[in-house]
């Protein structure tokens, strides 16, 4: 960080350095010191204070019952079987989004990887859907695609049905019937694109004179693809897994909109519970000690990313 | 070391990140102006954006006082008022609430009492507002906290043409089991048209309102008088199934996703017969820009089983918050607000369709009013008046409040249980098992009041 600055001309004299090296860095630090500070009020007192909140039975619609419990929100977030389930549909959400947009977004790419006219044009329409507000996606889907009645689905479905002469298709109402899939795939359409840039970066920096001297050998596509290719793109695709996971796990706008965690609590996941607790039982105490739970989750989730990040840096830098 | 760096960077900005999202909405600075000066937080309904627009050119300019509104859908309205008064932040003088919230907020002594400045003022006429209206903005002293702005109770609303086309005739005091007949008769009259609308989507105040009325009047209730949870007792089951099973056999498609908005399309843009809601739809259905049924909307009394009527009762109202430092002018602009002049202003500028109805009882002597509003005007008024909140159901009731309980915990304990039984609707549980569960929740949050 520092090390670009050149050492000052008006060199202290030559004892004071020699005696203690630190204070001369601490002279050096003192400008940076109350950027330092608030970087950390800002950032780090709201989370002490939830800490602390966590740490209180605090109901805001009962006054003058707020008292200290000690972990007993900590308790409830870990034995609460609805959030257990919410736990549990926040790694089914997470992992199916994940795997199927990685899928996708790896196909497209191969795609996009050739020469073709209008190669441009196809590459920003497929980047579309991740510009897309969440709130705007998730409306489009819950009514341009999925209402019963008026929906891009069972109008396909219908007009099928009467090319083949029936009066009507039936009527399927795919939020309550199938509603984990119609949020998984909503939510595939916005971050297929976004796995999609990442891969193809990958596939870009694929260095050419490989490839050439796979296909002079006679190795299949397919083989190319399995062994060079692959192997090349793992930490690509690592990379992409851990962000998407990242941002994924934190879904709230398409659960909200699309199902509101429901029918019953088959999509609520931990960012909607935490909401209600927030907002609808108003128990500070319990959202907090659930928000420092998935914060820890999160943390634990980006130093892999971290990991993943700072090898591909040395990869390029070996390169 | 790079890579360590970055990591403490990442955490701190993740943790930051989610904390600033927890935070949030706790930090409302109060600005209070000059003693001319109001702010107002309103909820977005029609009725409120009404009075957003007349205010300037006739309170401000007779009055001086200037109103600063803010307008916000009703469920984050619910939330910002929440936090602004339970964390006294005073950013507010005055704000819309509801009926459930007046008992909870009074008894933790949140707001200003507004009937002496009510009796002050000899233009309002108090005794002429509805009696379940002032019953259910009142705390448990009898003193008035809010004023009503509009009033609403249920009822019946069905498509005259198609019940003429099946020869079928909605009674005008209908039980439950003849509604439940007719939606039988009338499932696809036309393509596509289903026998009923009833709201499946979860919320205390979306499904939970006519499933609380119907468990109401079929015997049923949340709790005793001595707060004994009644969640899965055999009335509130026999309530539930029969809820949930006409709205899987004759109801609207999508029925676990429809509230009070899709209702509203389903019956005016004919792909229901019949819906069971708000007598504030009426408006909306016989305004012929939105509905393709305008003129056409026949009105009966909410179904009954047991009890003489089953209409429940809402009214948003203007409150003071205690923190307010500019009492004076916002008791003012409530009283305006409220008062017959206001009516007769909107009235005459929008229209009699537009008037804030439902909360006093000379607007329905009104002859303009009468002939905007003359075939629901009737039922929504003896609607209101015979609403019982005290007593809506066959047994005594530990709170105030038809559709709703009025306790701190019915938001969430309404939601949840709301949620399971919208699953039900699905398919995806059993009825029993919703309300089993919801016993068990119900039991938790009746710990909580017994003695």
């Amino acid at each position: 960080m520092t090390t670009l600055t050149a050492p000052p001309k008006t060199a202290p004299p030559p004892a004071r350095p020699r005696k203690s090296p630190g204070t001369a860095k601490w002279k050096r630090r003192i400008p940076l010191l109350p950027a330092l500070i608030f970087t950390i009020a800002v950032t780090q007192l709201p989370f002490v204070a939830t800490l602390v909140i966590s740490t209180f039975q605090w109901n805001i619609l009962k006054p003058g019952e707020r008292h200290f419990v000690g972990l007993d929100n900590f308790t409830f977030v870990f034995t609460d079987e609805r959030l257990r389930t919410a736990v549990l549909n926040t790694i089914v959400l997470t992992a199916s989004v994940v795997l199927l947009s990685v899928v996708l977004g790896l196909g497209l790419a191969m795609l996009l990887d050739r020469r073709f006219a209008g190669r441009g044009l196809a590459r920003t329409l497929l980047i579309a859907p991740f510009l897309v507000m969440p709130v705007a996606a998730a409306l489009l889907f819950k009514h341009a695609l999925y209402n019963p009645d008026y929906g891009l689905l069972n109008g396909t479905l219908n007009a099928i049905y009467r090319l083949f002469g029936a009066d009507n298709g039936p009527t399927v109402d795919w939020i309550s019937s199938y509603p984990m899939p119609a949020v998984v795939l909503s939510l595939v359409w916005q971050w297929t694109p976004f796995m999609m840039l990442i891969l193809l970066a990958g596939l870009q920096a694929q260095p050419g004179d490989v490839l050439e001297a796979a296909r002079m050998d006679g190795a299949s596509a397919m083989a190319t693809f399995r062994h060079i290719t692959l192997p090349h793109l793992r930490q690509y695709i690592e990379l992409g897994v851990l962000l998407g996971t990242i941002y994924i796990v934190q879904t709230f706008d398409a659960v909200y909109t699309i199902t509101q965690g429901g029918p019953g609590s088959q999509t609520t996941n931990l960012p909607y519970e935490i909401y209600l607790t927030m907002f609808r039982k108003y128990e500070y105490g319990q959202a907090a000690a659930a928000g420092v739970v998935v914060v820890l989750g999160a943390i634990v989730i980006a130093t892999f990313a971290l990991r993943t990040i700072a090898s591909l840096f040395r990869e390029e830098a070996s390169r | 070391m790079r890579a360590r760096r970055m990591t403490h960077a990442l955490i701190t900005a993740t943790a930051a990140g989610s904390l600033l999202v927890a935070c949030s909405g706790a930090g409302a600075g109060g600005s209070s102006g000059g003693s001319k000066s109001i702010n107002v937080l309103m909820v977005g309904n029609p009725q409120m954006e009404d009075i957003a627009k007349l205010t300037k050119s006739t309170f401000t300019k007779d009055t001086g006082i200037k109103v600063n509104f803010t307008v916000l859908p009703e469920n984050e309205l619910r939330d910002k008022v929440t936090q602004d008064i339970a964390t006294q932040a005073g950013q507010y003088d005055v704000a819309t609430i509801g009926a459930y919230e007046v008992p909870i907020w009074t008894k933790n002594g949140w707001l200003h009492e507004l009937g002496s400045y009510a009796d002050k003022d000899t233009g309002f006429d108090k005794a002429d507002l509805l009696k379940p209206m002032v019953q259910s903005l009142s705390g448990s002293d009898g003193k008035l906290y809010a004023l009503p702005f509009y009033g609403e109770s249920s009822m019946l609303m069905y498509n005259k043409d198609v019940m003429a086309a099946k020869g079928v005739t909605v009674p005008e005091h209908p039980t439950w089991q003849q509604i439940a007949d007719i939606a039988a008769r009338v499932d696809g009259a036309e393509p596509g048209m289903k026998g009923i609308c009833l709201r499946g989507l979860a919320g205390w105040g979306e499904l939970g309102a006519p499933l609380t009325s119907v468990v109401n009047t079929f015997g049923g209730t949340w709790f005793t008088k001595d707060w004994k949870a009644q969640v899965n007792s055999p009335a509130f089951k026999k309530a539930t199934n029969f809820y949930v099973n006409l709205v899987r056999q004759h109801g609207e498609a999508g029925a676990p996703q429809a509230g009070f908005t899709e209702c509203l399309n389903a019956l005016s843009q004919k792909k229901a017969a019949m819906w069971y809601d708000a007598t504030s739809a009426a408006g909306s259905l016989e305004d012929p820009a939105s509905s393709k049924i305008a003129g056409h909307v026949g009105y009966a009394y909410a179904p009954t089983v047991q009890t003489k009527s089953s209409g429940w009762l809402w009214a948003w109202a203007w409150a003071m918050p205690k923190t307010t430092k500019n009492a004076d002018a916002a008791s003012k602009f409530m009283l305006w607000a409220s008062s017959k002049k206001y009516e007769n202003l909107v009235g005459a500028k929008l229209g009699w369709s537009r008037v804030p109805a439902g909360k006093r009882a000379s607007t329905y002597a009104i002859p303009q009013y009468q002939k905007a509003a003359g075939s629901f005007g009737d039922i929504t008024l003896k609607s209101i008046e015979q609403a019982d909140p005290a007593n809506p159901g066959v047994q005594p009731r530990p709170t105030v409040g038809i559709q709703y309980v009025a306790i701190p915990e019915f938001q969430d304990l309404g939601t949840k249980v709301t949620q399971e039984i919208s699953a039900a609707i699905a398919g995806k549980t059993s009825v029993d098992k919703a309300l089993d569960d919801g016993q068990k929740l119900a039991g938790d949050v009746a710990k909580n009041y017994q003695k």
